[in-house]
């Protein structure tokens, strides 16, 4: 039959079309079903690019090595430009708080083999002369990491996805996940009902409530965090720079220089805001201008082009839920990225494709004891 | 460099103003007191202001409005759009040649950072003070309501502050007969007359957010939040665009950037102007054109007729412009900036004709095909859930005088929702907001009356618009036209409820704001009775003796005559009445006195045609309309997805400009509309930098009196 599937995704995100691109490859029959009217059109689109393989924790760090090998080999292998720079990953410091949470955290990054330094106060300004040199005691500087474009990378995933002969549906809503004996069956939507014996949910902010199409909670909820994007001005700016000192009404904040010459910026607000409403607010641009502009008064010139508001996929703990439903069998959940969905996507991707083709490694495994949906969610993230 | 300044207007005061010295590649130029960059740039006869960073092409100004980033310069290092931007003593300019460099700033001169951004509140904020933004804002203020209103330029009045012509519409409701200019400032009065009307000008709104705040940019740098109970968008209309080689050539732009550049800033931008579009925008700019002493060569429409009222297109003609109807713009020629225009016929279904090329020296293509209402304030409010009103063009497109109308309407229907006791909006101004945003009706043939003795005037006014100040002119009450449908063409009667006929007062002829009466006078001469035309340029051009070149309403060339008397009275208000001596076989049918020569608005040669197919559809991300058709082709119907893989409609005007473009391509390819999903449009519909945002302003510490 025609529409039987060996895997069937619901999401044409930042996870599910790389991982529909590796699984087509192995040779599975993949379907992508997605009630957006084209690929990366829900959270992917609102994420700002940046790429690092800097966490705390070994699953994310072997996810993303494997997303920068990807992403920073894209061009070379399938032609798209996605417009990787390798331009690393800097936490400038200002304060002994994040001096101490930084050079803790070094201890772990160093120990899983990644490519991350401590820089004194001359070093840092080396890397980016323009920091205001006021108070700063130095930072790390995690040369590797990087930044591409979150919608040209979804839509050269789905371009090598489709061309490697996996098929999306797009304008078309998971309705129900079907199941027989406790096993996944297949997918009905507001079209039309498919057949596979693996659903993926890669459903971001949607992901509970594909989830309970399964009868399965998973505990995804969505936080909402404001972006934006600049005019486009000559190279000045090379790291991803990342301030993560506390202040009224945000815990910290990111900014980098895209290959289009373009700032991208982007704040993590405290409280956070829960929901789905994405309509741009008047609190984000004054507050997130006055801590760029101090960090960087050379910014206070740059002209502000356009601002969003995206979704953050929060877990309890912090980190992804990457792993089979227990109840169901043949479900399985690559949800909770937290704001970094694109960067795990395609190092997740892959995970998905050997967990399907049944061929997960050793580290898999381990990363996916870490990911797992029945972990207890007791701790916390340390460097979301 | 030569002079491009108007020096002397038949219609517009020249001030005297400072000169201010400054620099343009190292060149020492001098502007004068309160231009713009662009401004002085093009005064000095500089056109190209740049090249894009994508593709190195040429780049000049295009909407001369603040909306797009076509005119960068760097101005003291800062890079600024030159439209907006003040030229100040000794300024260094350069031009923006690639990406332009953010100017550092020494981290001593850092400012400190204020705590909060400013909050006002107001029960009514108006974005915009053109026509119908000021009427609401009078409207407003004469019932005692607190309003901010809000404009992004210098002074109030919006587009009325380019119009040097008399307006059309109705004597009581609106001013008709009354220059634009001066309609502005009658405006500006009731508005200024109102204790409780605030007004900020040079303040821009940026965007309306979801807390229904709006942001706005005052004077140029402090960001202010206002929470209005009622919105009014009355932001005015932007012109649409179109598709053609060579489209974004320097010399390329909108009828709204000409008129900015030679009615408010008296700077003769061109020599030889070529008009595309024959909608009232084209046709009067063309008037305006031929004022301030440029040469129109020429000006097409695709369709059969003229959109615009006859009176304007039979103006144009008989003054010497052609009109090329079912014809279309083919390219825009030209290296670095224009150098010629091909136009050619089409066919009925507006395809051109291969074989009726024609090429036409010029150095500026006005584009004027019409307009698209700005409402993406007024649509964000809206799915805000604010209370949120449009009047004007923001609205509906149509003619000042409506705007004018709709906004005195609106002006009451905010009262009432903000609970004021304003009474009902009477029933007669909806009718008449309708008559004046009504299209041009019939056409009837011209008809003069059959005798021929004593004095009369005679109609060229022949289709029905809405305009009636010609009825108020007449002292004896000779000119009638219903006042409960003012688009009727005007009826004279022979003898007045007072007994008495016309006493060839000229008043009519010199009212009329379409230069459609004329006025013949056999009382001296039967054989050769005079004949009144107005004439709405330089006095000194004309003198008594002189020999001109007559024509009738359709432009057809009826003979030469002398001139017998040229009148300025200042009761005319710079209405100039000519009078000719003609024999009495034309004298009815003469309609004006050509002001262009024949052999200025001969075609070239050679036909010349761009050979690259560089039809660009986004202007600030240098996107051709071939890439968007192959991603059509291909099977791509999201425009955020052709958004993503082109960066169309992500570039410095938010899309303002390619995404009708966009749409229009996919009604080229046969794709259904329904089919096609529209991209989401985010704020800020105009960039402003970081630090006006964190409260600190902008600058380098260079040549810098912004704080």
């Amino acid at each position: 039959m025609n529409n039987i599937y060996d895997v069937i995704i619901l999401g044409a995100g930042s996870v599910g079309t790389p991982a529909a691109l590796f699984m087509a490859q192995q040779g599975q029959k993949v379907l992508v079903i997605d009630p957006a009217p084209s690929v990366g059109q829900g959270s992917n689109k609102a994420a700002i690019g940046g790429i690092r393989a800097t966490h705390s924790d070994p699953a994310k760090i072997r996810l993303c090595l494997r997303s920068l090998a990807i992403f920073s080999t894209w061009e070379a292998q399938y032609g798209d430009d996605i417009e990787w720079v390798k331009g690393g990953y800097a936490y400038p410091v200002y304060g002994q708080r994040e001096e101490q949470i930084l050079k803790d955290l070094l201890v772990t990054q160093k120990s899983y083999g990644l490519n991350i330094r401590w820089c004194d106060r001359d070093e840092m300004l080396r890397e980016i002369p323009d920091l205001n040199p006021e108070g700063l005691i130095g930072g790390t500087f995690s040369p590797d990491d990087g930044s591409a474009s979150p919608m040209l990378s979804a839509h050269a995933f789905w371009k090598a996805a489709v061309a490697a002969g996996a098929e999306f549906r797009f304008q078309e809503a998971p309705t129900a996940i079907l199941t027989e004996g406790g096993k996944v069956t297949g997918v009905r939507t507001n079209k039309g009902e498919y057949g596979a014996r693996v659903v993926v949910n890669a459903a971001g902010p949607w992901a509970r409530e594909v989830s309970a199409l399964a009868g399965v909670d998973v505990p995804v909820t969505p936080d909402l965090h404001e972006a934006a994007i600049t005019e486009p001005v000559a190279r000045f700016l090379e790291p991803m720079v990342v301030d993560i000192r506390p202040a009224p009404g945000s815990a910290n904040y990111y900014f980098y220089q895209h290959k289009t010459g373009q700032v991208i910026f982007c704040i993590t607000p405290a409280p956070q805001i829960w929901g789905r409403d994405r309509a741009e607010t008047s609190d984000f641009l004054p507050m997130v201008a006055r801590r760029m502009v101090e960090l960087m008064p050379r910014l206070a010139n740059i002209r502000v082009r356009r601002t969003w508001r995206g979704m953050y996929p929060m877990t309890p703990d912090g980190s992804p839920i990457v792993g089979w439903a227990g109840a169901v069998e043949g479900f399985l959940q690559a949800v909770g990225m937290c704001g970094q969905g694109y960067m795990l996507g395609p190092g997740v991707g892959e995970l998905l494709a050997r967990m399907v083709a049944g061929t997960v490694t050793p580290e898999d495994e381990e990363v996916l004891r870490i990911l797992s949906p029945e972990r207890a969610f007791a701790g916390m993230e340390r460097l979301k | 460099m030569s002079n491009y300044r108007i020096d002397q207007h038949p219609i517009l005061p020249n001030a005297k103003r400072e000169a201010v010295p400054f620099y343009w590649q190292g060149q020492h130029l001098v502007a004068l007191e309160g231009e713009t960059i662009s401004s002085a740039l093009f005064a000095n006869g500089v056109r190209t202001f740049g090249h894009h960073h994508k593709d190195g092409a040429p780049q000049g100004i295009f909407c001369a409005n603040g909306q797009c980033a076509q005119c960068l310069v760097l101005a003291d290092g800062m890079p600024v759009k030159s439209c907006m931007e003040l030229v100040r003593p000794n300024m260094r300019v350069a031009p923006a040649d690639g990406l332009p460099e953010l100017p550092k700033v020494p981290v001593a001169a850092a400012p400190s950072l204020p705590e909060t951004t400013p909050e006002l509140e107001f029960p009514v904020l108006i974005i915009g003070g053109g026509p119908s933004g000021l009427a609401a804002a009078a409207q407003l203020g004469r019932l005692g309501i607190r309003v901010l209103l809000i404009d992004d330029k210098h002074r109030l009045g919006g587009k009325l502050v380019l119009q040097t012509h008399r307006f059309f519409g109705s004597v009581d409701a609106v001013w008709a007969g009354t220059r634009g200019i001066d309609i502005a400032t009658k405006l500006e009065q009731q508005v200024r007359e109102q204790p409780t009307v605030e007004i900020w000008t040079n303040s821009t709104a940026v965007a309306v957010f979801s807390d229904h705040k709006v942001g706005i940019l005052k004077d140029g740098h402090n960001y202010i939040l206002v929470k209005p109970q009622v919105l009014l968008v009355a932001t005015g209309a932007r012109e649409k665009n179109l598709l053609f080689k060579g489209n974004t050539l320097p010399g390329v732009y909108g009828a709204g950037a000409f008129q900015t550049l030679v009615n408010r800033d008296l700077v003769r931008p061109s020599e030889r102007l070529f008009i595309v579009g024959g909608g009232n925008v084209g046709l009067i700019g063309g008037y305006h054109a031929l004022q301030a002493g440029i040469d129109v060569v020429g000006l097409v429409e695709a369709a059969r007729e003229c959109g615009g009222y006859k009176v304007h297109k039979d103006k144009l003609v008989r003054m010497g412009v052609p009109i090329y109807t079912s014809h279309t713009i083919l390219s825009a020629n030209g290296t670095d900036s224009v150098e010629s225009v091909t136009i050619a016929r089409v066919d009925e279904k507006f395809r051109p004709i291969p074989g009726t090329e024609q090429t036409f020296a010029c150095d500026t293509i006005l584009i004027a095909v019409g307009l698209d209402p700005v409402n993406e304030f007024y649509l964000k409010a809206r799915e805000f859930g604010m209370t949120v009103f449009a009047s004007g063009d923001a609205e509906e497109i149509a003619e000042a005088s409506a705007a004018i109308f709709s906004g005195k309407i609106t002006g009451l229907e905010i009262a009432k929702a903000l609970g004021y006791e304003a009474g009902e909006v009477p029933e007669d101004w909806y009718r008449m907001s309708e008559v004046l945003k009504s299209r041009p009706g019939a056409n009837y043939a011209e008809k003069a009356p059959e005798w021929e003795e004593g004095v009369f005037p005679v109609f060229h006014c022949t289709q029905e618009i809405p305009c009636n100040p010609c009825t108020g002119a007449c002292p004896q009450g000779l000119i009638r036209i219903d006042k409960s449908d003012i688009r009727q063409v005007p009826a004279f009667s022979q003898i007045g409820a007072n007994g008495k006929g016309c006493g060839g007062c000229e008043k009519c002829v010199t009212t009329c704001p379409g230069l459609a009466i004329t006025m013949v006078d056999y009382r001296k001469d039967p054989a050769f009775p005079e004949v009144s035309v107005s004439y709405e340029f330089l006095k000194d051009n004309l003198r008594v003796g002189d020999i001109v070149t007559v024509l009738d309403t359709h432009g057809h060339e009826l003979g030469e005559v002398p001139v017998t008397a040229v009148r300025a009275l200042k009761a005319n208000d710079r209405t100039i009445a000519v009078r000719l001596k003609a024999p009495a076989a034309i004298a009815k049918q003469i309609a004006g006195i050509r002001v262009q020569q024949p052999e200025t608005t001969s075609a070239m040669e050679q036909v010349v045609m761009r050979t690259s197919d560089d039809t660009i559809i986004c202007r600030c991300g240098r996107v051709t309309a071939g890439e968007i058709r192959q991603l059509i082709r291909a099977g791509y119907r999201d425009i955020n997805q052709i958004k993503v893989v082109t960066r169309s409609t992500m570039g410095a005007c938010s899309g303002k400009n390619c995404g009708p473009l966009i749409m229009r391509i996919f009604r080229e390819e046969g794709i259904a509309m329904g089919d096609v999903v529209q991209n989401v449009s985010r704020p800020l519909f105009v960039e402003i930098p970081l630090g006006v945002f964190a409260g600190v302003g902008v600058g380098n510490g260079e040549g810098d009196d912004h704080e």
